[in-house]
């Protein structure tokens, strides 16, 4: 041990090393599974006590989300009877047979049965059309955005309100309801509110007076009045200002009020990244001789859309959920669905409203999660293009 | 500058003025930038421009491409007046480069596609030809090589380059230049100025805001002092350095020159 004291470096003295020191594993508390536990859970005591009462938290959640959704669940049955609690099963969990029999009705509202069918490949137009457009790497992609904002707009109208020349025969917008329903409020309101809102946001930014003073009028009315009140406007005080025959459909109506009003939102949210562009940008491309579309497009829009993904995600969840709210000037969408099938004398119990809200609950958590998921893909891949600014 | 290439080795300009200030005013606000501006810069001349912080030389080298709009006099580009306008604007624009103080390319396209977007959507060039095109530039300020990266990825003084390469690539008429050096570290600066006295050795018509005194003496055939928004002195780089008449000339050489 002495020879290996004298290798030691004193700062005091003059000293010169003669051998390296190799690199060593770090001590046993650091390592393994036990060292992230020491690290991460239990690093003091009141790491120790929060640890300890959320993991408390969470088995007693979990447990009961389990019991419920599973182990006292009822899984066959034809009506209310089976999931009623009896002597011999005091606890009933989730009645999946009330939304095995009821799921059509979720999915296509009162469409008629026959018709049916159209719903179905309008889900799955839509689905290659998400695909194509949201895959990076698709192939043609400028073939999938025709597709996406040309060809399925137009099929999927004809297919979904009929065309009695092609033999598809009309099916009025107040059978459509449920999946349906929120898949159309809330596409129609993501696809529309990002350009308009784009336009928008420019606008506001335009050195015309009129056309800013029209884009800050309305982004600031839209902004100052609750969705309620426009879907209540475009339903109930529309038809008094416009003549009977000459009123949009009511789902039209609706449509064009949560199109309107998310754009207001989305035009904030551009509006924020394009103030986060430096002014430089604007110079540098106004100097090359670009235009203002062309500056807009080629150069401002697709940086500051970038920056601005995480709060136009956030914006589309919140929309996404906000298309509940037609249900108030009567339009069947999921929920609505869910709110009318739990009601049904046929399956009146206890557990079927807590079992028709988690299936809601279900739906409209895979769907957000699957947005903020690719949100964050978009933003690493993106930041991983252009390392350092 | 280690070459010994000076103004009188370099092409006598030709006639035609590029451009033309005639008595230009400019205010911001009730701010008097730009007070009686004249200047006429000859196809193939290199004017520097300097002078104390605050003194207008941006603005008026903006004023030359219509970033900044003068309120009084005439400017002329290339024959094509600037007026209110917007198609003189535009074509003014299109025969001006421009190089900034800080570089300003678009970090979200590469090198080349900084290099190839104005004349594919400006000038209508064929994608094919536009990269040709850039590619040639590129290799004329030496990095032909990063092509393909982004400007995040490069050096200031690599950056710089590049931005001279995409202004060069529209063949403007004449080139500005606004301070081009004073952002980047000083082992950068020369790679630079050695750009710019190569495209000044072609016959590049220039007007080049800067406070490198070595590259002025080397290079301009005027060096212009701007003070308080006027034009204080002009003169050939040798009487400009070593008989200045005005007192701030004097002072402000005193102080740059240390
Ligand atoms: N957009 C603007 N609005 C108001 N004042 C401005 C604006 N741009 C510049 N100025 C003022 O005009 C004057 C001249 O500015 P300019 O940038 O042209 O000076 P400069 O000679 O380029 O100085 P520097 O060497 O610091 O770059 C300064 O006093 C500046 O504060
Ligand atoms: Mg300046």
């Amino acid at each position: 041990m002495t020879g290996v004291a004298g290798e030691r470096a004193y700062a005091d003295l003059a000293f010169v090393q003669r051998a390296p020191i190799g690199a060593l594993p770090p001590p046993l508390a650091m390592r393994g599974p036990w060292g992230w536990l020491r690290a991460n859970l239990f690093s003091s005591a009141f790491n120790i006590v929060l640890t300890v009462v959320m993991l408390a938290l969470i088995v007693w959640i979990g447990k009961s989300t389990i019991d419920f959704l599973f182990i006292d669940a009822v899984w066959v049955g034809h009506d209310r009877t089976a999931c009623m609690a009896s002597e011999q099963r005091p606890h009933v969990g989730a009645c999946w047979p009330f939304v095995w029999e009821r799921l059509n009705y979720f999915t296509y509202g009162s469409y008629p049965i026959p018709q049916r069918w159209r719903v179905d490949v309008f889900f799955a137009m839509l689905a290659i059309g998400v695909a194509w457009l949201l895959w990076l790497e698709a192939p043609r992609r400028d073939l999938g955005a025709l597709y996406f904002f040309v060809v399925l707009p137009v099929c999927s109208f004809i297919l979904l309100s009929g065309a009695p020349a092609l033999g598809l025969e009309t099916v009025d917008t107040s059978l459509w309801g449920g999946v349906l329903v929120t898949v159309v409020v809330s596409t129609v309101g993501i696809v529309v509110s990002l350009p308009l809102g784009i336009v928008l946001a420019l606008g506001r930014r335009s050195r015309m007076p009129a056309v800013r003073l029209f884009s800050v009028i309305f982004i600031e009315f839209v902004r100052g009045v609750p969705l309620i009140t426009v879907l209540f406007m475009a339903s109930v005080m529309l038809p008094l200002f416009v003549p009977e025959d000459l009123t949009p459909d009511k789902l039209l109506r609706a449509l064009i009020g949560i199109a309107l009003f998310a754009s207001a939102y989305m035009a904030e949210v551009v509006r924020a990244g394009l103030q986060a562009i430096p002014r430089g940008q604007y110079e540098a491309a106004t100097a090359l001789g670009l235009k203002f579309w062309p500056q807009m497009g080629l150069v401002i829009l697709p940086q500051a859309l970038r920056v601005t993904i995480p709060n136009i995600v956030n914006t589309t969840i919140g929309l996404f959920k906000d298309t509940t709210l037609v249900f108030i000037v009567g339009i069947f969408d999921l929920l609505r669905t869910i709110e009318v099938a739990r009601i049904d004398p046929k399956w009146a119990t206890p557990v079927t409203s807590p079992t028709g809200y988690a299936v809601a609950a279900l739906f409209y958590w895979v769907f957000c999660y699957a947005m903020a998921r690719y949100a964050r893909h978009m933003e690493l891949r993106l930041s991983a293009g252009q390392e350092r600014r | 500058m280690s070459e010994k290439t000076t103004a009188a080795a370099m092409p006598p300009p030709a006639d035609k003025p590029v451009v033309e200030l005639i008595g230009v005013h400019k205010w911001f606000g009730a701010f008097h930038v730009l007070r009686d501006v004249n200047l006429t810069v000859r196809r193939g001349e290199r004017i520097v421009i300097a002078g104390p912080s605050g003194g207008g030389k941006s603005t008026l080298i903006r004023c030359i491409n219509a970033i900044e709009r003068h309120q009084q006099g005439r400017i002329v580009v290339n024959g094509v007046e600037l007026t209110s306008d917007l198609k003189r604007i535009d074509e003014v624009r299109r025969e001006v480069g421009m190089v900034f103080q800080q570089f300003n390319l678009f970090p979200h396209l590469t090198v080349l596609e900084n290099c190839t977007l104005a004349p594919i959507w400006v000038r209508k060039l064929p994608k094919a030809q536009a990269e040709e095109l850039a590619m040639q530039y590129l290799k004329r300020v030496h990095i032909p090589e990063q092509a393909k990266k982004y400007p995040g990825q490069l050096s200031g003084g690599q950056q710089q380059r590049v931005a001279i390469a995409r202004a060069l690539c529209m063949n403007p008429k004449v080139m500005l230049f606004d301070e081009p050096t004073s952002a980047l570290d000083p082992e950068m600066v020369k790679e630079v100025l050695d750009t710019m006295v190569e495209l000044a050795l072609d016959g590049t018509t220039m007007i080049v805001v800067s406070h490198e005194m070595g590259f002025a003496r080397q290079v301009a055939n005027r060096v212009v002092l701007m003070d308080e928004g006027q034009i204080v002195e002009a003169n050939a780089p040798e009487e400009f350095f070593n008989h200045p008449q005005h007192e701030r000339t004097k002072l402000f050489l005193s102080q740059i020159l240390r």
